[in-house]
């Protein structure tokens, strides 16, 4: 399985649920296969959809799910600690984990060798921490929300791309209309 | 009253409820104050630009957020500011200890503080330099500038402005 099949297959979980989705095309697929409102599509900025994912997290009441990539997560690895010391119950972070910077051309990441994201997570302090194969990602993704303590987890996946065209809306209306669903759950 | 007393009150009288923060000795009070102070969520970021990934979850949850931050930051987070804070329309007001100026003893800082204004200005951030502690009396109207323009904005606070001269 490749993320694009794993964003295909959480896509019923996620529906209902705040998505801050990282840059490229984890983004571009989201927006393919099921485009909506409660998606924060990042256009620019590599690494930073869980800091944005956990400051939305901590300040309101709706679930949050922030999907990310190893890639990104190596980019920006202080989260860890950030996310394991400030706890929001309804946070969930999903790491893609194919071993490869794919918006890029697949370039193998770090965490596709020796360094494992799950063994970081935890011993920067996150308490909930799940490993599991691509298949495994939309079961393991609604026990979490399920559960409403803050979980990561860290889905295994080939690397490999499918074609998706980029993003055309503009970051205005991306961020408009995922606050107007924000205020609506919290209302 | 302190200019760090001063500054968290204002923070809280333009309802700014979240903070994210970096250290920097020149603001070491003021931190002390928004981690005690109920009036504000506090989570310490590992670098500027995480914080600002921090800050923009939580003006789009619907709080007021600001980041307080070292000059040197403004060299980490220029990727940040321009692909997510500006693209994106997030106010942000950042309070920045303005290391390198007159009276800094640490010669390493003027090299960043050289070029602070000048990458504030070819950002396009509206910059505010503080020098005399009767400054802080403009802060609130900054504040609300801020977020009424979703902008970032630099409050520059150098050494006079602390105290540390």
């Amino acid at each position: 399985m490749i993320r694009s099949e794993i964003i295909k297959s959480i896509a019923p979980v996620i529906r209902d649920h705040l998505v801050v989705c990282n840059i490229g095309l984890p983004s571009q697929e989201l927006f393919m296969h099921e485009d909506k409102p409660s998606n924060f599509y990042m256009l620019g900025t590599m690494g930073l959809s869980s800091s944005i994912g956990l400051g939305l997290a901590l300040v309101q009441r709706a679930t949050v799910i922030a999907i990310d990539g190893d890639g990104s997560v190596l980019t920006n690895l202080g989260t860890l600690p950030t996310i394991a010391n400030n706890v929001a119950d309804k946070f969930i972070l999903l790491i893609i984990d194919n071993g490869s910077y794919g918006s890029t051309g697949d370039q193998p990441t770090y965490a596709g060798r020796k360094t494992s994201l799950a063994a970081v997570a935890t011993a920067c302090g996150c308490e909930n921490v799940v490993e599991c194969r691509a298949e495994e990602t939309a079961d393991v993704l609604r026990e979490a929300i399920l559960s409403e303590q803050m979980t990561i987890i860290v889905s295994k996946c080939e690397s490999g791309n499918v074609p998706v065209s980029v993003i055309e809306l503009d970051p205005a209306v991306i961020r408009h209309r995922f606050m107007q669903e924000v205020a609506k759950r919290n209302a | 009253m302190t200019v760090h007393q001063e500054i968290a009150e204002s923070l809280a009288r333009n309802r700014v409820e979240f903070v994210t923060t970096v250290p920097c000795k020149q603001l070491a009070g003021v931190i002390e104050i928004v981690e005690d102070d109920p009036r504000f969520i506090h989570v310490p970021a590992n670098k500027e630009d995480e914080g600002m990934g921090l800050c923009t979850g939580a003006f789009m949850g619907g709080k007021r957020a600001c980041i307080i931050m070292q000059n040197t930051a403004i060299g980490v987070t220029i990727n940040t500011l321009t692909t997510l804070i500006q693209y994106y329309s997030i106010p942000l007001p950042m309070l920045v200890s303005y290391r390198g100026e007159v009276g800094e003893k640490v010669a390493c800082q003027v090299e960043m503080a050289v070029h602070t204004k000048a990458l504030l200005a070819q950002l396009n951030i509206p910059t505010y330099h503080f020098h005399e502690p009767e400054a802080v009396k403009d802060l609130d109207s900054i504040l609300n500038h801020a977020f009424m323009a979703k902008k970032p904005v630099a409050i520059l606070m150098d050494a006079q402005f602390w105290g540390a001269a």
